[in-house]
């Protein structure tokens, strides 16, 4: 106790065993005698999102309306947090519509009390924030190609956002219904027409989340209302959306989303399974495609870098094709599993030139060149493409994306 | 509501006379969730692992698969399973380390059970969820027909489903004992000052 009033000390830790309030209302919370009509039907397509300032994601056509994603043009944006109208979408069968007062999260499997908890439950939980970024694993994976995407950053690699997240730790609901020693993995799945699912290793629960709120506000649809999983780092088809269900398993339940999809090929035939931590990776998004140079002299080179290991230790920038590096100045905070913004003067003397820039992390690990990562996997591999880029300036000052 | 609100108070009331059990303190958290029995458990869990567990009575042939998928799936994907707009299903086993690697659900799935998995959960796109458990088995024994992984006069249910081996069985390494992390360069290249 800290003061009178009923106030608990702000450390209070969970008591494990504590007697189940939820259990003395007594009866189930009430659920449909069958799957819910939004996982019956395709949800809402993709959108442009936006507010009104001419500014949208970026949505291609698609074969199927609802499946497939939406990028954030994060080369018209500034800072480190992503606006909730334009962060990237990824659906496998569109936005469902999902009424919150029938929806409930279920937790079962290796646990000791299987339970339901409803999203306006889950509001009156302790409230754990932070800044993460999301990223596709699938998210630059046009640098696979044998020639470089002439497109702007943002189409290139807007599978990326980021923002502030609250909710409620997962640990907090994994204690309360009790986990079995036996348990070892979860499954999550979403109430979205394709019941996404994956498994997650329990080594990743302790920083994970249920996340209700973004930016501030109630999630948007099209990011999961009202619930989803939140795994920092991690790559964003994991952090499943519109979460339903968690069931505790003792190993992975080798889903399609975790086999077929969301596996990395290498030459020799094998792939790797569940490579869920994001890279080490930095972008230069001024000057990038689209946004040419107007005239020689002082510029600032900026962008920005991530690592899904933890913070950004250093950003180094070259301007020369990669002969000589230099440090960035990095934009604080520089927060673990998110955005870090960095700048970088420079002055154009007109002469054609190639800009690059490799991100570092703080546990060591450096954003490798295309040529290494190239070599790590098969032809056409696509997933964690986090080599560095390069964009070709030419005497006219026109940029062109290349592979240097 | 207001049973809410005696819950939470009750909780406090629990926690701060220390009736929680625990040392650890006083809980700060409201223990909210609600039993959910057996019943509702069986009808929300629609997940099969990849030893079969969770398969459903019932059982279908690759005739019946093939007229399923001729109504119901070869619009999108294709005349057995190749050449629609939507992800090829059959074909490419062996391809994995040549040049251009051919990924179905014949070279690459490693576990045959994921087959009824994600057919009942996802598809067809239309009408997820529609399709009999009859007409999923049915499915998976003509897709795995078409490349020979099982006969063309097949029955197929939980036991012989779960009983097929994947020609990719063994393609995938887990990076669990790698943190899941798969994609590290420690070494900084000799070019950086």
């Amino acid at each position: 106790m800290v003061a009178g009033g009923g106030l608990l000390h702000r450390r209070t830790l969970l008591a494990a065993g504590a007697a189940s309030a939820g259990a003395l209302l007594g009866g189930a919370a009430e659920v449909g005698t069958r799957s819910p009509a939004w996982m019956l039907t395709p949800g809402a397509p993709l959108s442009r999102g936006g507010s009104g300032d001419g500014i949208t994601r970026l949505v291609p056509d698609l074969p199927f309306a609802g499946s497939g994603s939406s990028r954030t043009p994060i080369d018209l944006l500034a800072g480190t947090i992503t606006p909730s109208a334009l962060h990237f979408e990824r659906h496998h069968n569109g936005v469902p519509a999902i009424d919150a007062d029938r929806h409930a999260l279920l937790i079962h499997g290796l646990v000791r009390r299987p339970l339901l908890f409803r999203y306006d439950d889950l509001l009156r939980y302790p409230r754990h924030t932070r800044t993460l970024f999301i990223e596709c694993s699938g998210n630059s994976g046009s640098i696979a190609a044998p020639e470089p995407e002439q497109a702007s950053a943002g189409q290139i690699n807007g599978l990326l956002s980021c923002s502030e997240w609250s909710g409620v730790l997962l640990s907090t609901l994994l204690d309360e219904a009790g986990v079995d020693p036996a348990a070892r993995w979860m499954q999550a799945e979403g109430a979205d027409a394709a019941a996404m699912t994956r498994s997650i290793p329990l080594s990743l629960r302790d920083d994970a989340m249920i996340a209700l709120l973004q930016n501030g506000a109630p999630l948007r649809p099209e990011q999961g209302y009202p619930m989803r999983l939140l795994l920092p780092g991690v790559e964003g088809n994991a952090s499943v959306k519109w979460l339903r269900r968690l069931r505790l398993l003792a190993a992975p339940a080798f889903s399609r989303d975790e086999t077929s999809k969301y596996t990395d090929l290498h030459a020799d035939g094998t792939a790797d399974a569940f490579s869920l931590r994001m890279g080490a990776k930095s972008i230069i998004l001024r000057p990038s495609f689209g946004h040419d140079l107007r005239a020689r002299g002082a510029i600032e080179i900026s962008g920005l870098a991530w690592s899904g290991r933890g913070r950004v230790r250093s950003v180094a920038v070259s301007a020369d094709g990669g002969r000589s590096w230099a440090d960035a100045a990095l934009d604080r905070p520089v927060l673990p599993q998110a955005l870090t913004a960095w700048r970088i003067p420079w002055r154009w003397s007109g002469a054609p030139t190639t800009l690059m820039s490799r991100a570092t992390d703080e546990t060591g690990a450096v954003q490798p060149t295309r040529a290494a990562w190239r070599a790590r996997y098969a032809p056409g591999q696509r997933y964690h493409a986090n080599a560095v880029q390069s964009w070709a300036v030419d005497s006219r000052g026109r940029i062109t994306h290349v592979y240097a | 509501m207001f049973m809410r609100e005696a819950a939470l108070l009750l909780a406090a009331l629990l926690g701060a006379t220390g009736c929680s059990g625990g040392d650890d303190g006083p809980d700060a958290t409201p223990h909210l969730g609600r039993p959910a029995p057996a019943d509702v458990v069986r009808r929300e869990d629609i997940s099969i692992l990849s030893d079969g567990t969770g398969l459903p009575p019932g059982s279908g042939t690759v005739a019946q698969g093939r007229a399923t998928f001729s109504a119901k799936c070869a619009a999108c994907h294709g005349e057995a399973g190749v050449g629609g707009a939507a992800e090829r299903l059959t074909g490419g086993i062996g391809t994995l380390a040549a040049p251009q690697p051919v990924r179905s659900v014949a070279s690459y799935w490693p576990y045959a059970p994921t087959l009824f998995d994600y057919i009942r959960r996802a598809m067809p796109l239309t009408a997820p969820q529609s399709l009999t458990d009859d007409e999923v088995y049915g499915l998976a024994a003509y897709l795995l027909s078409i490349d020979g992984i099982v006969g063309a006069d097949v029955r197929i249910d939980a036991a012989t489903l779960s009983q097929v081996r994947m020609p990719n069985r063994d393609g995938f390494v887990s990076l669990e004992p790698r943190a899941f992390d798969g994609n590290i360069d420690r070494v900084p290249s000799p070019q950086e000052k």
